[in-house]
């Protein structure tokens, strides 16, 4: 897969500066403290289920995310290296996909360090595993629509802060919009939408480890969109 | 320069707009293989716009190019395969070494094993490289990344390389030695080269396309510029004298500068010998009685064109 070419580049270029490294451990030790030290929770508990842990993940992602994906395309802008890019033998799709497998890649890797935390938890109690895998595997997902849009987000700017800005603004769009739905004045067709396009609500049942198809649907299909718009502004860049 | 049969180049009727600017203006040209090729012109003529069109980076408005038979817009993934492109200000990747770097491009390229270390090998000999082979780009001096870059752009080995700018902010030594590197691929490889440093191309370019306001003003061999030499003239004389005595020497007006009843200033084109002219002058004049302030060679027409160009209006070059 010719993609990933732009991938292997993208994957290795963040940890080539502090930023990947910054990422991924700010990424664990905030999942990590959200679960073990905020509000006691876990404890209180006196159970062995990490919940509490992938409830989190919504928010969390919703901060890191566009701060992996804000220098995929906004630096290549800044730099010029986006003309050397986009004039090696690939077409724009293989490019975006690349880049967007390559972001992918880096927030696995923060989330495989959170790994400590089930770990942590399996030693102090007898942890089922099962739904924990599911759980992650969601949170995969949850982040790949995270990090399409802000890949998409950042193809549309030259400046790596404003690409975080906005893509942290419009991912707590997405997890906060179904608060319209319990709002009196909108119309129940509106609710609905609201809660079909917030991402937070199609996590509920995979935080829970249940692998629920239509909300992973949800996540690909978001995927698929953004990194299309992503294509198309390529496109236009080339035209413009 | 090789045989001039095929054409690698081809570009018809090219326009393209930025919002209110027309960077190209119907831009027609045709590159044969082997040729090295100098675009010139000044800042905005349409130069970089003509070449980043042809390496697919950006789309034209209307027209076509190709290379190779590729057309840019719609086999754009052939035409890269047969390219090799250095943008201008040569964009890398600071955070990389200059031996990854290397083995990025190639594996854009579908290079390999073996057929990758091999190309490797070839384009770091090539551009002299083995200095800073293990170095990190953002550590290598300007004249290295600028062999960087034409290193990269030869990986594929293509039948074309766009070359924009290349010698742009080096030291007057690394632009020799990118001048004798650029003159070396182009004894198997087709070359287009952007710059607006008329002796930039003299040095390297067999044929040389002058451009303004995005469109082509001029298109001439090197080795034919050399025969069209131009002579200063000034002679204290009315204009008819000045004529008449242009006439008995058998020269062509190229421009008149001062028209006067006393005083004549001209541009002389001498189409095969500018100091045989410069002496059928000087006798014409003593023949009819004048005196010669000036009688002098003024290098080639290209030059003398060049100017004018820039000068008409206020040009940057």
């Amino acid at each position: 897969m010719r993609s990933l070419v732009i991938a292997r580049r993208e994957f290795f270029a963040y940890f080539e500066s502090p930023i990947g490294y910054v990422v991924v451990a700010l990424f664990s030790a905030l999942a990590a403290a959200l679960f073990f030290l905020v509000g006691d929770v876990f404890f209180s508990y006196n159970q062995a289920s990490m919940r509490h842990f992938f409830s989190n993940m919504p928010m969390l992602v919703a901060m890191i995310a566009p701060a992996i994906a804000m220098r995929s395309w906004a630096e290549e802008i800044r730099s010029g290296t986006i003309e050397r890019l986009m004039t090696l033998p690939f077409s724009l799709g293989q490019l975006v996909v690349g880049k967007f497998l390559g972001v992918w890649a880096v927030f696995a890797v923060a989330l495989l360090c959170t790994l400590l935390a089930p770990i942590s938890v399996d030693m102090l109690g007898d942890l089922d595993w099962g739904p924990v895998i599911a759980a992650y595997v969601g949170t995969l997902f949850l982040a790949g629509a995270g990090l399409a849009i802000c890949c998409f987000l950042s193809a549309l700017t030259s400046n790596q802060i404003v690409a975080w800005m906005v893509g942290a603004c419009t991912l707590l769009v997405f997890n906060l919009v179904h608060l319209l739905a319990s709002a009196v004045f909108i119309p129940r067709w509106l609710a609905e939408i609201s809660l079909n396009i917030d991402m937070s609500q199609h996590f509920h049942a995979l935080a829970r480890g249940v692998i629920d198809v239509p909300s992973l649907g949800f996540y690909v299909a978001v995927m698929i969109i953004s990194l299309v718009a992503n294509t198309l502004i390529l496109s236009l860049r080339r035209h413009s | 320069m090789s045989v001039q049969s095929k054409v690698v180049v081809q570009v018809k009727d090219l326009h393209k707009r930025y919002g209110d600017v027309h960077a190209l203006r119907g831009l027609d040209l045709e590159v044969y293989a082997g040729q090295i090729v100098g675009f010139l012109g000044p800042n905005g003529a349409g130069k970089t716009t003509a070449i980043k069109i042809l390496s697919g980076f950006l789309a034209a408005d209307s027209g076509s190019a190709s290379i190779c038979g590729f057309d840019s817009e719609t086999q754009g993934l052939e035409v890269k395969q047969v390219l090799g492109y250095l943008p201008e200000n040569n964009p890398l990747y600071s955070d990389m070494r200059v031996v990854d770097a290397l083995n990025f491009i190639g594996a854009a390229h579908s290079l390999g094993g073996t057929k990758l270390k091999d190309a490797i090998e070839r384009v770091v000999e090539q551009t002299q490289l083995h200095q800073v082979y293990w170095r990190p780009l953002g550590h290598c001096s300007k004249g290295f990344r600028q062999r960087v870059g034409l290193a990269q752009a030869l990986l594929n080995d293509p039948q074309v390389l766009l070359l924009d700018e290349p010698t742009n902010g080096l030291d007057p030594l690394q632009v020799v030695e990118m001048r004798k590197l650029i003159t070396s691929l182009g004894a198997d490889k087709t070359v287009m080269i952007t710059s607006h440093v008329l002796p930039e191309i003299e040095a390297v370019a067999d044929r040389v396309v002058v451009m303004n306001h995005g469109s082509k003003v001029m298109d001439k061999d090197i080795a034919s510029l050399a025969s069209e030499q131009l002579v200063a003239v000034e002679l204290h004389c009315p204009v008819d004298k000045f004529n008449e005595i242009c006439s008995q020497a058998g020269a062509h007006i190229e421009e008149m500068i001062v028209a006067g009843d006393s005083n004549c200033q001209a541009l002389i084109r001498a189409d095969d010998n500018a100091s045989g002219l410069v002496s059928r002058l000087a006798e014409a004049a003593v023949a009819n009685e004048v005196q010669v302030a000036n009688l002098s060679p003024q290098g080639h027409s290209l030059e003398h064109e060049f100017r004018k160009i820039c000068q008409s209006d206020g040009a940057q070059l």
